[in-house]
């Protein structure tokens, strides 16, 4: 018995294993129909992979690209492979491999850190094209798109500006990554634009969605008399709420988020990726597409302020469609000097014009008026 | 509210969740069955307290169902090492992978439901008290309940005849059934026991702490229960510490940042982890006197 038992447990705790690790990787790979090889295709059929980092119904970042991915699977002769909950390291180079391997020759990695696997993947797969979501460099099939979500986050801070009791404003984010910065940037630069005392507080949590820590976060902020909360994050829902009850004012990002909090609803920063991914995908295939760094912003439609909370007074939203139009028509720049960082050094010199966005996104530092530090 | 009043609440609203599964992993291993899956009983709480609390609109059956599955999906690795004698590691990690897999699966639809979450019962009188007030006496039921079940636990371990019993079998099975004691039932018991408590600490993140569902809800916190059990020397109470220590941590950290202080939460994160470290080197004699001598099979082998 002492020889046969454990021996049969080994086989049963393999079958385990084999089933948990199939069902894991079910779970992350989305629907089988999908993952079927193209069998018998006409010519122009094109196999397109998109990679997530969480899960597509997260209620924020993901949710939000997948809505582009629903468009460009309404295009004829595209299939689409799905792969969720892809983490930013080789895991995502075997994912695109496999993509590659099931005919995929547009691939969508939807994360700020898939950009380096896809490079490494590209360079092997020079007939498949990358288009990554938000990366800051290029490789020769590798290009990116991303939308200046600042502009909303600095319309979203005029009317945190307005609506603040406390003049404290608190901003929980994952990573200090530039795009991050600059969201946190131009809220603060909103708030300020229609309220001189007000300051931002940043914290962060050092994971892309962790609801536990965002609730605690909002929490503490709470306690230093900070009454709206922003956030960037892939699930923001938690944050929400935990606003809400604690009696703050919300800005969202990524999707509207105004059902978690009915009272203390502002707006969000949105996204709107389907007519760019179609684009993207139309360029593609007639050849005409050209590997660069695309941003878009309000003016494309890409970024877009969600509808106002009851929070919101009429008059502010007045304010803010003012600026709005401001922004739409290039006379209103929002990083147009001077711009201080938090010690008072001049970053962008007085009267010099909003510099392009590539530079831009090489922000590494938190304006005058934002509250705490960038972990190094 | 004061520096010292902020980051002790914290300490309890980030430690209760790790200090349940903690206090589960304490009753497992006591009984000699180290159960890495930890982290996937507590998803499995999470997600089924969720779900039930999303269909019925009641987050106390919610809570119910956290422990039946919690419970249930630790009874898996019973089976496979009391009754099939399989490696107790590799099919507590199996256990991991498999309540992330099966949770995600079954908690997608869920994602974006808003529950009826488990509301805080401020004691009366009590939670108006300065300091200990808001610490203590401001939360939900699962808060509340796990203090005293701490230390029921460190009752029943040390105190109790039921408790002999465990650390009887933790020790030796061979010499428990020669005692006349059914070391495989007492093992099966403990480590359902202890999954259990692992859904309760789910079911407090998602039903009370963020009224939220996302897949790996938990982001890590079952392994930090699992080193906090050997922080703890397998004493209840010390993982009832462990895990304030834990939470406070967390709560530190992000009080330091909400006052404009700059802390690395990437460090921070690293606290459970550093402590159970200092706590080996300081304390590695005591540490053995306190292992149940039963672990040490999951090292030899079983068979």
């Amino acid at each position: 018995m002492r020889h046969i038992l454990p021996n049969r447990g080994r086989w049963l705790l393999a079958i385990a294993s084999i089933f948990a690790i199939g069902l894991f990787a079910a779970a992350c790979g989305g629907d089988d129909d999908d993952a079927a090889p193209a069998a018998g295709g006409s010519a122009s059929a094109v196999t397109i992979g998109f990679l997530y980092v969480g899960a597509v119904d997260d209620g924020g970042y993901n949710q939000a690209a997948y809505q582009g991915q629903l468009a460009v699977e309404k295009l004829p002769n595209v299939k689409v492979i799905k792969a969720e909950n892809v983490p930013e390291s080789a895991e995502a180079e075997r994912v695109m491999e496999q993509m590659i391997q099931q005919g995929a020759t547009i691939i969508f990695p939807t994360s700020f850190g898939h950009l380096d696997p896809a490079i490494k993947v590209g360079e092997k797969n020079p007939k498949v094209t990358f288009l990554h979501q938000g990366g800051l460099k290029t490789a020769a099939n590798v290009g990116t798109y991303f939308g200046a979500s600042w502009e909303a986050n600095y319309l979203a801070g005029v009317a945190a500006g307005k609506v603040t009791k406390t003049n404290k404003l608190g901003y929980v984010v994952a990573f200090p990554i530039s795009q991050t910065l600059l969201n946190i940037n131009s809220f603060q630069l909103g708030a300020k634009s229609v309220n001189p005392a007000v300051t931002t507080t940043v914290v962060f949590t050092a994971n892309w969605c962790d609801p536990a820590k965002i609730a605690e976060s909002v929490k503490n902020l709470k306690d230093q008399g900070v009454d709206v909360l922003n956030q960037h994050q892939d699930c923001p829902g938690a944050g929400i709420q935990a606003a809400e009850k604690a009696g703050m004012f919300s800005v969202g990002y990524h999707v509207d988020g105004a059902k978690f909090a009915p009272n203390g609803w502002l707006t969000a920063s949105t996204w709107d990726w389907t007519k760019l991914f179609v684009d993207l995908v139309n360029q593609v295939r007639a050849g005409t597409y050209k590997v660069g760094q695309i941003r878009q912003s309000m003016a494309d439609g890409t970024v877009k302020l969600a509808p106002f909370g009851k929070a919101v007074p009429k008059d502010v939203q007045d304010q803010i469609a003012a600026a709005q139009k401001k922004i739409l028509a290039g006379e209103l720049e929002i990083f147009a000097g001077p711009i201080k960082d938090q010690g008072g050094t001049e970053k962008i010199k007085a009267g010099a014009k909003q510099p392009p966005v590539t530079e831009l996104e090489t922000m590494n530092y938190l304006v005058e008026g934002v509250v705490g530090k960038i972990p190094q | 509210m004061s520096f010292v009043t902020s980051v002790s609440t914290g300490a309890v609203r980030a430690g209760t969740s790790v200090m349940y599964a903690s206090l589960g992993e304490v009753i497992a291993q006591r009984a000699g069955i180290i159960n890495l899956g930890v982290e996937g009983c507590m998803l499995a709480g999470a997600c089924a307290g969720y779900i039930v609390t999303a269909e019925t609109g009641s987050p106390y059956l919610g809570v119910v169902a956290a422990f039946i599955a919690g419970g249930l999906l630790a009874s898996i690795h019973a089976f496979l090492v009391v009754t099939r004698g399989a490696n107790q590691l590799a099919s507590g990690l199996a256990l991991m992978f498999l309540g992330l897999g099966l949770t995600a699966f079954f908690g997608r639809p869920y994602v974006n439901v808003q529950i009826t979450p488990l509301r805080n019962y401020p004691v009366p009188f009590l939670s108006d008290l300065p300091y200990v007030g808001p610490v203590l006496f401001d939360h939900d039921l699962l808060t509340y309940a796990v203090f005293p079940l701490a230390g029921a636990l460190w009752w029943f371990v040390f105190r109790s005849r039921w408790g002999v019993m465990l650390r009887a079998v933790g020790e030796s099975t061979e010499s428990a059934f020669a005692a006349g004691l059914h070391p495989a039932r007492i093992q099966y018991m403990a480590v359902s026991f202890g999954g259990a408590l692992a859904g309760l600490g789910g079911a407090q993140i998602s039903l009370a702490y963020t009224a939220t569902w996302v897949e790996n809800l938990t982001n890590g916190r079952g392994f930090i229960a699992v080193a906090l059990v050997i922080f703890a020397m397998w004493n209840p109470l010390r993982a009832m510490a462990g895990a304030l220590l834990f939470g406070g941590a967390v709560a530190l950290q992000l009080q330091l940042q909400a006052r404009g202080v700059g802390v690395s939460p990437f460090l921070l994160d690293m606290t459970p982890y550093l402590l159970t470290i200092v706590v080996l080197l300081i304390w590695a004699q005591r540490g053995r006197d306190a292992f149940p001598a039963g672990l040490n099979k999951v090292f030899r082998g079983t068979g």
